[in-house]
C-alpha cells in the first residue's frame, strides 16, 4: 500500500465522531460573515447598513487578485458593516447580517435531485468557482479559481483529490464521503475536465474502510476516477506529502505542486464544486465535526458560515465542560486554539475540538538531548532541532540556508520530541523572521 | 647521530629565515593603514556592542567617528554624554550634549488574575505570540508579557512584574540603547527624552481601537476623546488614530492632562507622591461602575514608578 517516503508519525487517531451523521445547524438571531475568509486580501463589502439580502447573494466582491467572493449565508437585514474580533482576537472587516427567515436568491437549485451532466467549458468552470467563492477547504482556504487556473508553460498531470484526513478527530470528510459520494464523483469529474487531465486519484487513509468501499463502488460509475487506499501516516494529508505517496513525485523546496504537474483539492472541495457548478450554490456553508473525548455527544454539521463558535457549542453540546483546556479549530495536530469564541466560523473552519485541562496541556519542556528523533519525523526532510537554536540565537540567514522555509508546520518535530521542546513553535517564527528579511532586503 | 639533528636544525633554520624574509617584504606591500585614533575611541567607549547606535559594534561606532570626523548623527547611548564629551576631546570636535532618554513602556497592566482571556502554554516569546493571537488579555496593541525585551536587554534594566505581567524599567540602568524597542513585536516600548529632574509624563496605552471598543478590551485604554489635546497649553499632545500621544521634545510635564484624563491612561514618573494623592479620587468618581477593577490602576501614578 502506498505512502509517502520520508518521515512521518502515527499519532493517536480518536475518529470517535465517525458515525455521527451530518445534522443542518439550525440559524441563529445574527451572523457575522469575515470579509477574509481566504488566503489572500478581504473582499470589499458590496452592502451597506440596512439592505436586505438573500440567502446566496454576493455581500463581499473580491477585488484583488488573489480574493474570493463571499455570500450571504443567511436573509435577512444587514445589520452594520464594520470590524469583528477573529478567533484569535484580531478585529477583521465584517458585515453583520440579522436573520429573518430563510429565503434563497432563485438561481440555486434547491432540489435534492444529483445533476450529473455538465456541459460548461473548462474556462466557464473556473469562471463559476470565482463567481461562486469556492475556496480549498482542507485548511488553507486557496481560493479555486486561482489554483484551477493553470499558468501557461505548465501542465496538469495529475489531479489529487484529498480525503485523506489524517488529523486525529476530524470526520467531516468521512461524513461527506459517507452521505455524498456520488456528488463527490460529480465534482472531481467536474475539477478532472476543468484542467484535461486524463485521471483523478482519491487518496483515502486505510483507517476508514468504509469511506474507501463507498467511493470505491461509486467511482465505478465514473470515468476516470481512481480511488487509492493509502498506508495510515500523519501528515499524509499534506500536499506535498500525498503528492508524494499517491505519484511518487517529489514538489522541489520553493515549488508548488503544478510545477511537478500536480493539482490537490480537498474532498470538501469536490463536494461543494459539485453545488457551485451543477447547483449554482455559492459556498456558505462547510461540514464541521464537533468533537471532544470528554463530550457527552460527537456531532457532524452542516453550518452556514458566519455562525459563532459559541453557537455551535451551545446547540451541540449545551455548555463547554468544566474542566475545559482548550477549543481548538482544526485538528489537533496543525489547528489553533480559539481564544474568542464569540467569533464566527469561516469557510475554512473543519472542527470545533474541545480538549480538557490535562489533554491540553504541554508538558514542561527540558533540554535537547540530540537523540534526532524530529529529523526522523520531518516529513520534509529538515532538521527542527538546528532550527531551534538558530532561531534562538537569531541566526536567520543560516536558518534560510537550511530550508527553514520548506517547513509545513505540520507538528511532527514537537510531536515526536521526548524533551517536548516547542519545535514548530519555534520554526514557525524563524519562518517569519526569515520572511520579514526578505521582505526588508527587497 | 648529532649530525643528523644538526642538519635538521640547519634547514629548519634555513627555511625559517626564508620565510622571515618573504613574510616581512609581503607584510610591508599589503600593509593596512589604520587610523591609531580608532583604538583610542573604542578604548572609551563601553564596549558592550549593544548595537544601539546602529552599527555593528563599538568597534564598528569608533571607526565610523573617526571616519567622519565628528559626532554629527552618532550617539552612543549607554555611554551618553560622559562618553560624547570624551569621544569628541579624541577627535578634536565640540559635541552637544544630548538629551538624556530612558524606555517607557506604553501599557498599563491589564493581565491580571481573572482578567485572563486565555491561558498561553506556547513558546514563551512576544514575537511568536503576537503572529498567533492578541494576547491573555486580548488587546492586540498592548504588552503580550512573555519578555521579549528582558531578554534582549544587554544591561539587565527590565523585569517582568509577575503581578501586572508588563516589564518595569530600572532608569537608573537604562541606557537607552533601544535594543528593547527593537525587540518588542508591537512597539509597546519608546525611548523618551528623561525629562527636567527625571520627571516625564507619558501615555500608558497605544490601543488604536475606537473608545468603546478599548474600553471592552482593557479598563485602563485610551479612548482617544481628546480631553488632554484641548488642555495642553504647548500643543504637544496629539490623539491619533483613537489613541493619544505626548510628544516628549515639546513636554513640560505640567501634569495638567493627565488630571484630565477621565480612564487614567495617561501616566508620570518621579513626580512627588503629595501632589498625586488627589488624583485617585478624579478616575474613580467618573467611573464608578467598575470599582474593583479601577483600583490598581488609580494607584499606579503615586507608586512613582510605573516605567
Amino acid at each position: 500500500m502506498k505512502t509517502f517516503k520520508m518521515g512521518g508519525v502515527h499519532p493517536e487517531e480518536n475518529k470517535i465522531s465517525s458515525s455521527a451523521v451530518i445534522e443542518q445547524m439550525p440559524l441563529p438571531a445574527q451572523v457575522v460573515v469575515l470579509m477574509n475568509q481566504h488566503l489572500g486580501a478581504p473582499a470589499t463589502p458590496v452592502v451597506a447598513k440596512g439592505d436586505k439580502v438573500r440567502v446566496g447573494q454576493l455581500i463581499g466582491e473580491a477585488q484583488a487578485f488573489m480574493c474570493a467572493n463571499v455570500h450571504s449565508p443567511v436573509s435577512g437585514t444587514v445589520a452594520k458593516v464594520d470590524v469583528c474580533k477573529d478567533a484569535f482576537g484580531f478585529a477583521k472587516p465584517a458585515i453583520y447580517i440579522n436573520v429573518e427567515g430563510d429565503d434563497w436568491v432563485e438561481t440555486v437549485d434547491r432540489t435534492p435531485d444529483i445533476k450529473r451532466e455538465c456541459n460548461l467549458e473548462p474556462q466557464e468552470i473556473v469562471a463559476k468557482l470565482k463567481e461562486m467563492g469556492i475556496v480549498g477547504l482542507g485548511g488553507a482556504t486557496f481560493p479555486a479559481h486561482i489554483k484551477y487556473n493553470v499558468p501557461e508553460g505548465k501542465k496538469a498531470e495529475y489531479l489529487i483529490i484529498n480525503a485523506v484526513e489524517c488529523e486525529p478527530y476530524l470526520t467531516s470528510d468521512h461524513r461527506v464521503m459517507m452521505e455524498h459520494a456520488e456528488e463527490i464523483c460529480i465534482g472531481v469529474s467536474i475539477l478532472r475536465k476543468a484542467l484535461g487531465v486524463p485521471n483523478a486519484y482519491i487518496g483515502i487513509e486505510n483507517n476508514k474502510p468504509e469511506p474507501i468501499a463507498v467511493m470505491t463502488a461509486m467511482s465505478k460509475n465514473f470515468q476516470g476516477i481512481i480511488v487509492e487506499p493509502l498506508k495510515v501516516k500523519y501528515p499524509q494529508g499534506a500536499e506535498k506529502q500525498l503528492i508524494n505517496a499517491i505519484t511518487g513525485r517529489k514538489v522541489p523546496s520553493g515549488k508548488l505542486p503544478i510545477d511537478v504537474g500536480c493539482v490537490v483539492s480537498n474532498v470538501g472541495t469536490a463536494f461543494a464544486v459539485y453545488e457551485a457548478v451543477q447547483k449554482n450554490k455559492p459556498l456558505i456553508e462547510n461540514i464541521l465535526t464537533v468533537t471532544g473525548k470528554k463530550l457527552p455527544s460527537q456531532h457532524n454539521y452542516q453550518v452556514r458560515i458566519g455562525i459563532t463558535y459559541n453557537d455551535i457549542i451551545k446547540h451541540s453540546i449545551g455548555e463547554l465542560p468544566e474542566n475545559t483546556g482548550k477549543v481548538i479549530s482544526g485538528g489537533p495536530m496543525m489547528g489553533k486554539a480559539v481564544v474568542n469564541l464569540d467569533a464566527p466560523t469561516t469557510k475554512g473552519a473543519s472542527s470545533v475540538l474541545v480538549m480538557d485541562e490535562s489533554e491540553a496541556r504541554r508538558a514542561p519542556e527540558t533540554n535537547c538531548i540530540r537523540c534526532g528523533k524530529c529529523v526522523n519525523a520531518c516529513p520534509m526532510g529538515l532538521e527542527p532541532y538546528l532550527f531551534s537554536s538558530l532561531v534562538k540565537n537569531n541566526r536567520i540567514e543560516e536558518a534560510k540556508i537550511h530550508n527553514i522555509l520548506d517547513c509545513i508546520e505540520c507538528g511532527c518535530c514537537f510531536f515526536s520530541c521526548p524533551a517536548n521542546k516547542p519545535l514548530t513553535d519555534e520554526i514557525r517564527l524563524g519562518k517569519n523572521r526569515v520572511r520579514a528579511m526578505m521582505a526588508a532586503k527587497k | 647521530m648529532t649530525q643528523g639533528i644538526l642538519i635538521a636544525v640547519i634547514v629548519l633554520g634555513v627555511i625559517g629565515a626564508i620565510f622571515a624574509v618573504v613574510l616581512y617584504f609581503v607584510a610591508q606591500k599589503f600593509k593596512v593603514v589604520e587610523d591609531p585614533l580608532i583604538d583610542e575611541v573604542a578604548e572609551v567607549l563601553p564596549g558592550a556592542n549593544c548595537g544601539g547606535c546602529g552599527k555593528a559594534g563599538c568597534r564598528a561606532f569608533a571607526e565610523a567617528c573617526v571616519a567622519q570626523g565628528n559626532l554629527d548623527g552618532l550617539r552612543c547611548a549607554p555611554g551618553g554624554d560622559a562618553v560624547a564629551a570624551k569621544v569628541a576631546e579624541l577627535l578634536g570636535c565640540v559635541t552637544e550634549a544630548g538629551e538624556p532618554q530612558v524606555a517607557v513602556v506604553r501599557c498599563r497592566p491589564c493581565n491580571i488574575g481573572d482578567k485572563r482571556r486565555s491561558n498561553y502554554d506556547g513558546m514563551q516569546s512576544c514575537a511568536f505570540a503576537h503572529s498567533l493571537y492578541t494576547g491573555e488579555g486580548g488587546c492586540a496593541f498592548g504588552c503580550l508579557g512573555c519578555g521579549d525585551c528582558v531578554k534582549a536587554c544587554l544591561f539587565g534594566a527590565i523585569t517582568m512584574d509577575p503581578d501586572r505581567g508588563t516589564p518595569v524599567v530600572d532608569e537608573e540602568k537604562c541606557t537607552a540603547c533601544g535594543a528593547c524597542v527593537k525587540a518588542c513585536p508591537r512597539s509597546v516600548i519608546e525611548l523618551r527624552n528623561k525629562g527636567r529632574k527625571n520627571r516625564r509624563v507619558w501615555v500608558g496605552c497605544i490601543n488604536k481601537e475606537k473608545g468603546a471598543d478599548a474600553r471592552k478590551t482593557c479598563a485602563n485604554a485610551c479612548i482617544g476623546c481628546g480631553k488632554c489635546e484641548k488642555v495642553c497649553p504647548v500643543e504637544a499632545v496629539h490623539v491619533n488614530g483613537n489613541v493619544a500621544y505626548i510628544d516628549h521634545t515639546k513636554c513640560i510635564a505640567c501634569r495638567k492632562c493627565e488630571a484630565e484624563c477621565p480612564v487614567g491612561a495617561i501616566v508620570d514618573a518621579n513626580f512627588p507622591a503629595p501632589v498625586n494623592k488627589e488624583k485617585p479620587a478624579a478616575p474613580a468618581a467618573l467611573k464608578p461602575a467598575a470599582p474593583a477593577q479601577e483600583t490598581p490602576v488609580a494607584e499606579q501614578p503615586s507608586t512613582n514608578n510605573q516605567n
